[in-house]
């Protein structure tokens, strides 16, 4: 979907700030809202695509001015909706009118072994890579409503393929619990010229890791 | 027993008093934590120990870590390259959001600057949590159309005819950037390099320290 979380190519968002290595989080909540996320996330009732759409779903004035945190505080909220573990009532009162939901969740002496596990995305081949690196291909051009991966900078453009790094998950599907769907995935170049136009930076070249069915033969 | 009475009654005020000075969004996490909580989906001990684990061992020394071994050690730094997840994994550094690892290099023609437009993806076993810049809306913005104005806000300022190579982590592939070993370090051995590699160095917003700026 076009949303706000689509942002390559945008103007006007300043100066980046940088922060020093040793300043992790800023303030208790945001400690509270990494791990409140994570083990909501733990329970195993959405995927990390389901969750990136919950997010960028936000209308677009109030993602742009949340800090990322506060995105993923708004976007659990609405996950734990979707999936029927609390009710509107309960996040207004922040105080359960219902026991939960039959979920086993993380356990303290599950965490270290869960994170150092994490969860791989690729799936095994069923078919042969369609292309190869040094292929010219283009993007398709698309506007879907549903979520997506490939940004509108990078739609209808003709990159080479660098690398084919195996075959993924297929977010376009996995984000609607309409199945994983995998595709093989290939890391995708274009010139800054290509993507950009007149003006663009001539020492500028930009990848995006592009699934199959994005892609288009020349 | 009395004393100890009143000492919780004022203890209790002080902390609804507390609470009131809360901001928006510091009581709508607090709200949330507890309904978690008492709905029985999250349990107190593992949230802590989620912090901790981000507060203290997961973190861009990790990175560091293998940097300054690709430098130090050819065969490692050729495994990188052709399998970049298991030479990673062998160093024990796993998991979440670490799971699909590309190495790319700087050289001396080549810069390379990592960024995710859509959301926030950043290899979490290597480098830690991200930092605010790299979510926030300027950076992921600018990063692919005006790196070198990126560049600038870092106060980085590279060759004119320096190749930008930048990488959008538009899928669960995730990348580290491998600076360029800055001269004056032969010699030097991994742990004394990988005090040269900040956490912006395997973004690419920052070239590794040189030896007079190492930190002590």
């Amino acid at each position: 979907m076009n949303g706000a979380q689509d942002l390559g190519g945008m103007m006007g968002f300043g100066r980046v700030i940088p922060e020093p290595e040793s300043e992790i989080f800023h303030g208790d909540w945001e400690k509270r809202a990494l791990a409140v996320t994570l083990a909501a996330g733990a329970l195993g009732r959405w995927n990390i695509d389901i969750s990136r759409h919950a997010r960028e779903t936000l209308p677009p004035g109030e993602y742009l001015t949340s800090t990322y945190y506060e995105i993923w505080v708004k976007g659990l909220e609405k996950l734990l909706l979707q999936a029927d573990l609390v009710t509107p009532e309960e996040i207004r009162d922040g105080r359960a009118h219902a026991p939960g939901a039959a979920v086993k969740p993380l356990a303290v002496a599950q965490v270290d072994a869960a994170l150092s596990r994490g969860s791989p995305y690729d799936r095994p081949a069923s078919a042969p890579a369609r292309f190869a690196p040094g292929d010219r291909v283009r993007t398709r051009r698309f506007n879907p409503t549903h979520h997506t991966r490939l940004p509108r900078y990078a739609r209808g453009r003709e990159g080479v393929i660098e690398a084919v790094r195996g075959v993924f998950i297929f977010p376009d599907t996995n984000a609607h619990g309409a199945g994983e769907a995998p595709q093989w995935l290939y890391t995708l170049r274009f010139t800054g010229e290509e993507l950009w136009g007149e003006g663009a930076d001539p020492t500028l070249e930009v990848s995006i890791d592009a699934w199959e069915s994005y892609l288009v033969s020349l | 027993m009395h004393d100890d009475h009143d000492h919780h009654d004022h203890h209790h005020d002080h902390d609804h008093d507390h609470a009131s000075e809360l901001s928006p969004i510091e009581l709508r996490v607090r709200a949330l934590e507890s309904l978690l909580v008492e709905k029985g989906y999250a349990e107190p001990a593992t949230l802590d120990r989620l912090i901790e684990t981000y507060e203290t061992k997961i973190g861009p020394r990790n990175g560091a870590a293998v940097v300054a071994r690709a430098w130090t050690e050819p065969d490692f730094a050729e495994w990188l390259r052709r399998d970049a997840s298991a030479a990673i994994h062998s160093m024990g550094f796993t998991g979440r959001q670490g799971e699909h690892m590309v190495a790319v290099e700087n050289t001396a023609t080549t810069h390379n600057l990592v960024v995710c437009t859509l959301c926030s993806c950043y290899p979490w076993p290597v480098l830690g949590l991200p930092p605010t810049w790299y979510k926030a809306p300027a950076y992921r913005s600018r990063a692919v159309i005006d790196p070198r104005g990126v560049l600038a806000d870092f106060g980085v300022t590279l060759p004119a005819d320096t190749r930008i190579r930048v990488w959008d982590s538009t899928a669960e592939t995730r990348y580290l950037v491998i600076p360029a070993r800055p001269e004056g370090t032969e010699g030097w051995d991994a742990d004394r390099l990988a005090a040269l590699v900040s956490r912006d160095s395997m973004i690419g917003t920052a070239l590794a320290r040189a030896p007079q700026d190492a930190e002590a």
